[in-house]
């Protein structure tokens, strides 16, 4: 199965997901080997170049018997991985309502509809309803900066605008306090306010939220609703980091 | 009136908080020390702690929102809260002791009083289980509560009696050592442990250990000896031992006791494991609730220096330099976690890491650390006193030694009972006196629910491990209450890391409030069970991963205690209509029979 | 041939839903030799008999609301709720961001332009529950067919299912919350 013996210097090892045989290099999570196959695995917190968080769990995948987020676990030769299978799709299927019933995600009145990573996900795995009682919960907006807006109620906790803050645009813009279904994005600047906050339009942290939480203002609607990314293509054939790419002319590195 | 703390104080905020940043360097703790002079932590203090200890402010504010025991908003002079755990919670004989005080404070559950005198609340178990009904008053137990004792609380509250005045009777915590084994039995003199490790050479010291068999006593059960051994071989530019003594799962109390009355054995166990490893500082991270023990401890260890057991040298041996620094939680379970307890050391959020890495390379600031239980570092220092050998004698093949228990709930006799694994169930409950036993929940809420058709099962790895944590529960419990206990335990607990843990716990606690509350149906039963097994397979860490133990457990083991309590209807709706016309009954003045819904 | 029937409201919604379940156009006249309507706004039938299919728009803002649902559900074999707003309270919920009071005051006391500033409290109104609900919270739900409006083939792709007896599957491509 390994072929790491041979070939130490490029490493081509291979792991298999769901039956096919998946490259990896030395270092690489299941997740990083898996994209650069073209191989999908859902995911709503990971962005390539950005440190894993493994926290939205919708890329976890099983490993024999274990179990494991796929976005933080390196890939070991010989793994045998199961991936898009009927279970591992419906557990996602719940997190994902899970996702929707926790914040406010009222789609028709989103700005991000079509473009929303959270909604296409619900999309590819068929989700019809929010399933569990909606938590309703009043989260704060926040409209004080000149050309980002900040809408708690659709965040989902990934920590993707905390990351490319810190990680790609050096600063520290956004962090996550509190503890549990409490927990709450905030603007790390003595007022709490964006305005205080040294954002700027061009930061990848205000174009990377994969929902409608952080949203660019004066720019709404210019693309038609029916006419946006994912009402022409299922994520998994893009893929949520492709979309962010083009929004902000971002690659890696 | 005008006595209360906040009003007192005439000094610029900026000063206080100067005062506490120079009382230490840990973020946590000026924060505690803001929290008991100011009350609160207000916006202002927050980003005056940000520009003092030079942190972003974002940092300190989501700290600030992350523990328990700090507070945006004031609280009373005297701030009580009451424990909400089964065994030393405010329920006892029939009463809510919490309603008890409020009633006669005139006090609302959760909020400050309009003068600002006194504040009410519950909080997660204070590990006071074999002392009866517990509370803390500004940190501090009090033991043993009746609702005569409530009387006599909420008269000092109301006079201002400092309390230093309180009679000193209340704040009696007993050690309640039923059982002695092989670490309470035998005596251990200061230094004994490190003098045999001094004679016998460290390498050898960590052989012992090794050889001893000895598992972490917090519950996973990892060896000891091998975690040591990767943490010495592991490069950095430091090594740390951090004991975790944030003993939070409910009915466990072992650690207190260790700490109280047996520290001198914990704090040479560190001092063994970091002349193995290699560490210069050690950290004793000691659960919030615990912080009456700080000063004993501080003292403790201030002896231990004198007396050429920590600082430099040790024992006159040259580069044997290792200290110990005490730094106390603010009330978060999910800090006993060894990677949430390091982010919570180094001022974060306690949200538990990614790993691998694992703490033995990557640990506290990214440099190996071992993190070990306040017991396991007991058990280390006698072995290396008395051989592993000796270690070896007691227990089974896979469960080495001894394991301390915290006996609490349906017994007469509650308290710590030492024994060799592999003890039966059977003999833990003839010892401490239970009789008419439903059921025992072993190792707490997310352990093991046990009924009496299994009472002869075994403590140890081989079958049942545990953490410490033995709650009786007799035929009288509502076993159904206990579940949805658990059930408000974790989702109160949950980090709000991951997906299934932050969403999945509170809609556990719903769904088991409603199936208690009588509105639930049988699909209720079958989500709870669905939920349940998404939540234990799929979060991020072991607070998850055991969240839903209890009420997985209780559906598999005692079923009826959930369909005894089904609505007949085969749907309820999901809240309570009439109530959700409250509030447009009460702004338009109707109550005519169209203003209500059944 | 016996038809099905069917029943269907709009509660806490806009019409928007059975606006696009008519914008099948002709196919509607196919689908009526198979189907007959009950209560319905498309006829002023004000209540349910028993049906095979109620078809609920909307969330539930007010009592009436909660009895209209469950006098369709009751009379209902299959319920099917349609659009985001019976789905999970849809544009209605966005109030529950802020409290009932406040919404009343905003409204009919200190919104703009309000003359003889008064809360209407007669008898004869609903009584507004403090928060928009989705229907499922309420009653029992079999189907969900979501989207603001669903389309008309979203429409006739759940009730070809159910015509022929076949548990209800949305393809993907009809499947959007927008």
């Amino acid at each position: 199965m390994s072929a790491g013996a041979n070939q130490p210097e490029f490493s081509p090892n291979t792991f298999t997901m769901d039956g096919i045989e998946i490259p990896f290099k030395d270092g690489q999570t299941l997740m990083d080997a898996a994209l650069a196959a073209g191989v999908y695995i859902p995911h709503l917190c990971h962005h390539p170049g950005l440190t894993p968080h493994g926290s939205c769990k919708l890329c976890m995948v099983d490993i024999g018997s274990g179990r494991a987020s796929s976005c933080t676990t390196p890939a070991v030769a010989g793994q045998q991985v199961s991936n898009n299978t009927p279970a591992l799709n419906e557990a996602r299927r719940t997190l994902t309502q899970m996702l929707f019933i926790e914040g406010n995600h009222l789609c028709p009145s989103c700005e991000k509809t079509g473009n929303c990573t959270l909604q296409a996900m619900a999309y590819h795995l068929g989700m019809l309803e929010g399933h569990f009682p909606q938590f309703f919960q009043r989260r704060e907006v926040d409209a004080s900066h000149s050309t980002v807006m900040l809408d708690r109620d659709r965040c989902i906790l990934c920590e993707l605008c905390v990351r490319a803050s810190r990680e790609v645009d050096g600063k520290n813009v956004f962090a996550v306090a509190g503890r549990g279904i409490t927990a709450r994005l905030i603007v790390n600047s003595p007022s709490g306010k964006l305005a205080d906050s040294d954002l700027e339009i061009d930061d990848l942290a205000a174009h990377i939220c994969p929902v409608g939480a952080i949203l660019i203002k004066a720019h709404a609607y210019e693309i038609p609703i029916g006419w946006r990314t994912f009402d022409l293509r299922q994520i998994d054939e893009i893929g949520p980091e492709k979309v962010i790419q083009a929004r902000v002319g971002h690659t890696d590195d | 009136m005008n006595s209360v703390g906040r009003t007192e104080r005439t000094e610029p905020l900026n000063v206080t908080v100067a005062g506490a940043c120079a009382q230490s360097r840990h973020l946590l703790e000026v924060l505690c020390i803001l929290q008991q002079q100011l009350l609160h932590l207000s916006d202002q203090t927050v980003c005056a702690v940000s520009e003092h200890l030079g942190l972003p402010v974002g940092q300190v504010e989501s700290v600030v929102e992350f523990y328990s025991f700090l507070y945006k908003t004031p609280r009373g002079k005297y701030h009580i809260l009451f424990s909400n755990c089964p065994s030393c919670g405010f329920r006892q004989d029939g009463r809510n002791l919490l309603h008890v005080l409020c009633d006669r404070l005139h006090v609302v559950a959760g909020e400050t009083r309009a003068d600002g005198l006194v504040s009410v609340d519950e909080t997660s178990c204070i590990g006071m289980c074999d002392q009866g009904a517990a509370l803390l008053v500004n940190g501090i137990p009090i033991t043993r509560l009746d609702s005569v004792k409530i009387m006599r609380v909420a008269e000092r509250v109301e006079t201002e009696v400092a309390l230093s005045d309180w009679p000193a009777e209340w704040f009696r915590v007993e050690d309640n050592i039923r059982r002695s084994g092989l670490l309470l039995k035998n005596g251990f003199a200061a230094g004994a442990g490190i003098r045999a490790a001094l004679a016998r050479g460290f390498d050898a010291t960590l052989a012992e250990i090794t050889r001893s068999g000895l598992r972490g006593r917090g519950g996973a059960g990892f060896s000891a000896g091998i975690k040591w051994a990767l943490c010495r071989e592991a490069q950095g530019t430091a090594h740390y031992v951090l004991c975790n003594a944030d003993e939070g799962e409910p009915g466990t109390f072992k650690d207190r006791v260790l700490l109280h009355s047996h520290a001198d054995a914990v704090f040479e166990g560190m001092t063994l494991c970091a002349a193995v490893i290699g560490a210069k500082q050690g950290f004793l991270y000691l659960r919030g609730e615990y912080r009456y023990l700080l000063p004993q401890l501080q003292t403790m260890l201030t002896h231990r220096r004198e007396v050429g057991l920590l600082g430099n040298h040790i024992l006159g041996q040259r580069g044997f330099d290792f200290d110990i620094e005490i730094v106390v939680g603010a009330g978060a379970y999910i800090c006993g976690e060894e990677s949430a307890l390091i982010e919570s050391l180094e001022g974060k959020r306690g949200v538990p890491r990614n790993r691998p890495p694992f703490p033995v390379t990557h640990g506290y600031l990214g440099q190996p650390t071992v993190v070990n239980n306040v017991e396991t570092f007991a058990a280390a220092a006698h072995i290396s006193l008395r051989s592993s050998a000796w270690f070896r004698a007691a227990g089974t093949e896979k469960s080495m030694g001894s394991k301390i228990l915290s006996v609490s709930g349906d017994c007469s006799a509650p308290g710590i009972y030492e024994y060799p694994f592999g003890v039966t169930m059977r003999q833990v409950l003839d010892d401490c006196g239970a009789r008419d036993v439903q059921a025992v929940q072993i190792g707490g809420p997310s352990g093991t629910l046990i009924g009496s058709a299994e009472f002869h099962r075994t403590l140890g790895f081989e079958d049942l491990p545990t953490g410490g944590s033995f709650m009786v529960f007799g035929h009288e419990r509502d076993l159904l209450a206990m579940i949805v206990n658990f059930a408000h335990f974790f989702a109160h607990e949950s980090c709000g890391f991951c997906t299934p843990c932050r969403v999945g716990t509170t809609l556990l606690k719903n769904g088991l409030d409603r199936i208690a509350n009588g509105h639930g149906t049988q699909y209720d039963v079958d989500e709870m069970k669905r939920l349940g097994i998404l939540v234990k397979q799929r979060s991020h860490c072991g607070l998850g991963q055991t969240a839903a133990n209890s009420v997985l457990d209780c559906l598999h083991r005692f079923p009826h205690v959930f369909e005894q309590r089904l609505a007949q209807d085969s749907h309820e709706p999901c809240f309570d209509l009439d109530a959700a016309l409250e509030e447009a009954r009460r702004i338009t003045h109707r109550d005519d029979a169209a203003a209500h819904l059944d | 041939m016996t038809k099905i029937r069917i029943a269907t409201t709009s509660l806490a919604g806009c019409f928007g839903c059975h606006t696009s379940f008519l914008d099948m156009d002709e196919r509607l006249v196919e689908l009526l030799e198979h189907v007959e309507f009950d209560r319905s706004p498309l006829n002023d039938i004000k209540h349910c008999g028993p049906c095979d299919i109620g078809l609920v728009e909307g969330g539930l803002c007010n009592a009436d609301n909660v009895h209209v649902l469950r006098e369709v559900r009751a009379n209902c074999r299959v319920l099917v709720a349609v659009g985001a707003c019976a789905i999970n309270g849809g544009i209605p919920a966005m109030r529950n961001h802020f409290g009932l009071g406040a919404c009343l005051e905003e409204s009919y006391l200190n919104g703009i332009g309000v003359e003889d500033p008064q809360i209407p409290d007669d008898a004869e109104l609903p009584l507004l529950l403090d928060k928009v609900h989705p229907i499922h919270e309420v009653v029992r739900v079999d189907y969900y067919l979501p989207g603001c409006p669903p389309s008309p083939e979203g429409f006739l792709s759940v009730l070809g299912d159910l015509l022929e007896g076949r548990e209800p599957v949305l393809p993907k491509k009809l499947l959007h919350y927008d």
